[in-house]
């Protein structure tokens, strides 16, 4: 029955009879496709943490001001140490408050946008915060310098109103003041909420468009009052998008230290203390050891949000 | 067979997906020529059997030959078959005339000849004048139409359509039944049509293969399929029939075995009518009436045990609807000829629709 | 978040006035940008400034420092987006369809640049390259900028992909057209505006990353790097403000192109 005349296409090019074979085992084209990205990411990216870490397991002579590259566990005992263990407590509770701070900001807006814009409105809320996302994080860094400078706009306005006393005793406050709202704690902390909150908006508000105005509805239909629907109904369904806002709020917070670097005053945060260890100490065994800690915080935060379901409302 | 050459065969075809069993050893001919539907219930395996001749799937086994060529490790488009898509897949970024054009651009067709043969096909649909139109701009029934020509226009041996009717509404399903029958007459390609409508597969089709569980149950032309059922799933599924158990059967015919009866081949009589020679009755009472305009169907208890119900289609030639309401709970005799009678194969029925 | 009746079809006063708080509170700050580069003042942050001029404007145009900052800016955010357009590309073709092992860790290993604090990243890319003995180079930023940059390509022709109908792709095949055919005539036409949005997110994100750069740099400055060295400069102070303004305008048109492109595509 089977002929052995094919009715041949006329024309057989190479490329046709790559992509023959490339029908008869479709896992080809996916290496094909996917070994590009391998090779990039999964050799310069991981091979690059994997360097890092390994260098960890070094150490740095205090005499000679050498690395020592022998196996030890030295280094990575110095993370205990209690200026160490001081500036890890630091940034993860500043992460904690300015990912809370986020939330709490993001979702009436978020909120809003989902449930009650529409159309134009919609649409330029959506801008509306995308573009400070977007817009240069350095330059929204600096207008913060404006900002909170002890001549600025917030101590005019303190000026103005006659509040200048209560502004000073918030700088007074000892550990999170300063002299001025620029060179503080509450500065950093108020920079950060700014700078990342848009981060938070965003997923909230795609959690949120995923209700279905239908749920809602038949949650009144079935007698729940207003409150009690958005308790039980609407703040569970948008949760994973909270938590997938804190991804974003808390990872950045953690590695960042232009902020802590700008309006910080002398006690440091992680990526401060990276920074220090690697340039000026040139201690990057040490430097190395420390990027664990947020590696770690970020790997039980990402396991914690994958088992709450956050990745989809990414 | 028939002195027509095959164009279509399949060998003991199987497609597994894991543990599922989409196809499960088919074997099938169809002729060049033919009108040839695939009928089952979602899930049946028709599908996958279309996507196999098509290319898209691959089988785990078994032969797929077109005109005797084994295309085995054969791509879609290096397969003389195109299909329409039961969701039409026309590409969004093109017009209507760059749609069906595709086919043509793609072999090099010089551009002259591919616009006489596209604004030819495009009469055929009767879509002339609207090749500058996107989909997005035409109606379901249009499309539809662009899909069947941008199929066509390539002058395949088979044409393969996935329910291309089912997004369609009943009215407009009806008449595109007629125009694809017409078109496939024309053109004189081979049609396989899948579908799980029974009523369109028997009014289309030359032959029809009816599928359940990746298997087929029974091929043959409409009428065969439908007056001679082999198994209780094809009497169930292809119109309605009423299955009588092999206890209910014995005391009727006398016979152990399980039969079909379509309820239009029933006679409503009175209880002391005269049996004809060469029939067979039983006795029962009416339960249910439900009148349907032009015709008028009775669930009839029968006086068996177990007691089993027989549905009686009559036509509602000198009956009203008032009069046909009367006979609820009278006694009535049922008579129908013995020819009529099927004996099926006990195969699993199958509710409307499965997954 | 009070429970009156009218809670389920209007927004309450409560509601609306914290969403416009928290606008404002996102575009103040931008604002005042705008202010300042045309403030007199040379050497503090008064407000509100005590006159206004253009005069900054003319500095900054005499800076070459700023230009050939912003013109290493501009070609390492092209040419870091052109790889990430190609390898995000081939990575959300791999991975729509099929589901194969390990389909979830090519994901995460995807958005781990960018999910990681950045400062791991830069720290990363460093030793590596003090092990490997690389000179720091335009092609050092490069690498480091493609390698977050992948993620933004990678997220949206995925999603595009996903809303594609894959029977086109059939379709395409069934009717004659090769693998590259169909790339060609069906899918790359279909992806090309998320392709467009991703590839301008990518330039945005590149444009305006410091903290990686930072360490993959060497002496070279980036526009972002000339920025944070600005801001330990008071006596700048007028010529920061000036290029801050330009900054913040010039970032603008790839976001709102690449809003453009997303939008368009979703309304069909």
């Amino acid at each position: 029955m089977t002929s052995a005349a094919p009715p041949l296409p006329e024309r057989r090019s190479f490329l046709h009879g790559v992509s023959v074979v490339l029908y008869r085992y479709p896992f080809l084209s996916i290496i094909a496709l996917l070994l590009p990205i391998l090779l990039w990411i999964g050799v310069i990216y991981l091979g690059s943490l994997t360097a890092m870490l390994a260098q960890g397991f070094f150490y740095l002579d205090g005499f000679t001001g050498r690395i020592v590259r022998e196996f030890t566990l030295r280094t990575y005992q110095e993370l205990l140490l209690q200026q160490n263990i001081d500036i890890f407590l630091r940034t993860i509770l500043m992460a904690a408050s300015v990912t809370l701070t986020c939330a709490l900001l993001a979702f009436p807006l978020a909120y809003f946008m989902a449930r009650f814009a529409s159309g134009r409105t919609k649409a330029l809320l959506y801008l509306g915060v995308m573009l400070p996302l977007w817009s240069s994080y350095l330059v929204r860094i600096y207008a913060w310098k404006l900002i909170l400078a002890q001549e600025g706009i917030i101590g005019w306005l303190a000026n103005a109103l006659g509040l200048t006393g209560v502004l000073d005793a918030v700088l007074s406050i000892p550990g999170i003041g300063g002299p001025s709202l620029s060179f503080s704690i509450v500065g950093v902390y108020l920079v950060f909420v700014y700078i990342w909150l848009p981060y938070m908006i965003l997923p909230i508000n795609a959690a949120l468009e995923r209700v279905p105005k239908s749920v809602i509805e038949a949650s009144g239909d079935l007698g729940a009052r207003p409150g009690y629907t958005f308790r039980r109904i609407i703040l569970p369904l948008a949760f994973p998008g909270v938590v997938a806002g804190s991804i974003f709020t808390f990872s950045l917070t953690l590695g960042d230290y232009i902020i802590p670097g700008v309006f910080g005053n002398s006690s440091y945060f992680i990526g401060q203390a990276v920074l220090v260890q690697q340039g000026t100490a040139g201690n990057i065994p040490l430097a190395a050891a420390m990027t664990v800690v947020p590696i770690l915080v970020m790997g039980v935060y990402l396991l914690g949000a994958r088992w709450l379901g956050a990745f989809d409302a990414l | 067979m028939n002195g027509k050459s095959v164009a279509v065969s399949l060998v003991n075809v199987r497609r597994h997906f894991g543990e599922v069993k989409a196809v499960d050893d088919v074997s099938l001919d169809v002729y060049d020529g033919e009108f040839f539907s695939m009928l089952g219930p979602s899930g049946s395996g028709k599908t996958t059997c279309l996507r196999l001749i098509a290319g898209f799937e691959r089988p785990s086994g078994g032969q797929i030959l077109l005109h005797g060529w084994d295309v085995g490790g054969v791509p879609p488009y290096d397969r003389d078959v195109n299909t329409v898509f039961q969701d039409y897949a026309l590409f969004p970024h093109m017009t209507v005339g760059r749609n069906v054009a595709y086919g043509l651009m793609i072999k090099r067709v010089p551009k002259a000849e591919r616009e006489r043969r596209v604004g030819e096909m495009l009469e055929l649909v009767r879509l002339s004048g609207m090749e500058n139109r996107k989909p997005s701009q035409l109606s379901g029934g249009q499309r539809q139409r662009v899909a069947l020509a941008r199929a066509l226009v390539n002058r395949p041996s088979v044409l393969l359509l996935d329910e291309p009717l089912g997004a369609l509404d009943l009215k407009l399903r009806q008449q595109m039944q007629i125009e694809l029958k017409n078109i496939q007459q024309q053109v004189g390609i081979t049609f396989i049509y899948v579908t799980h409508d029974q009523e369109e597969a028997l009014t289309m089709s030359d032959r029809l293969a009816v599928f359940n569980h990746g298997q087929i149950e029974q091929v043959g032309s409409p009428a065969e399929v439908y007056e001679r059922p082999a198994t209780t799933f094809v009497a169930g599924f292809v119109g309605t029939s009423n299955v009588i158990d092999a206890g209910v059967a014995r005391q009727i015919v006398g016979e152990a075995a399980t039969l079909s009866i379509r309820p239009e081949k029933i006679h409503l009589s009175s209880p002391d009518a005269a049996v004809p020679a060469e029939s067979y009755s039983v006795h029962g009472t009416v339960q249910d009436v439900v009148y349907l305009g032009m015709y008028t169907r009775y669930l009839v208890e029968l006086e068996t045990s177990p007691r089993a119900h027989l549905a009686v289609m009559q036509q509602n030639l000198e009956t009203t609807s008032m009069d046909v309401l009367t006979i609820r709970g009278k006694r009535v005799q049922l008579i129908w000829r013995r020819d009529f009678t099927r004996t099926l194969q006990r195969t699993e029925i199958v509710e409307e629709s499965g997954v | 978040m009070r429970s009156d009746a009218s809670f389920v079809n209007r927004a309450g006063i409560g509601l609306r006035a914290a969403s416009t708080a928290v606008l404002i509170f996102l575009h103040f700050p931008i604002l005042l940008i705008f202010l300042y580069a045309f403030n007199t003042e040379e050497a503090a942050y008064t407000f509100p400034p005590p006159g206004l001029t253009f005069d900054w404007f003319g500095v900054l145009l005499k800076r070459s420092d700023f230009w050939n900052a912003l013109g290493l800016s501009l070609v390492v955010a092209l040419v870091s987006t052109m790889i990430a357009v190609v390898l995000g590309t081939l990575a959300a073709l791999a991975i729509y369809r099929s589901k194969f092992f390990g389909r979830d860790a090519i994901s995460l290993m995807i958005i781990l640049p960018i999910a990681l604090p950045g400062i791991v990243t830069g720290i990363a890319l460093r030793s590596a390259l003090n092990i490997s003995g690389l000179n720091f180079s335009f092609w050092t930023i490069v690498i480091g900028h493609a390698t977050f940059c992948v993620v933004t390509v990678y997220n949206n022709v995925v999603a595009r992909l996903r809303r594609t109908n894959y029977s086109q792709v059939e379709a395409s095949m069934d009717l004659g057209a090769s693998i590259w055919q169909t790339f060609r005539y069906v899918i790359l036409p279909n992806i090309a505006t998320a392709l467009l949005a991703g590839g301008m997110l990518s330039f945005a994100l590149s444009f305006d990353e410091v903290i990686v750069t930072t360490f993959t740099a060497g002496q070279q400055q980036t526009l972002p790097i000339w920025i944070f060295s600005q801001l330990q400069r008071p006596r700048d102070r007028p010529v920061t403000n000036v290029a801050a303004l330009f900054v913040v305008a010039t970032t603008l048109v790839p976001i709102l192109l690449a809003y453009r492109f997303t939008r368009e595509s979703g309304e069909t």
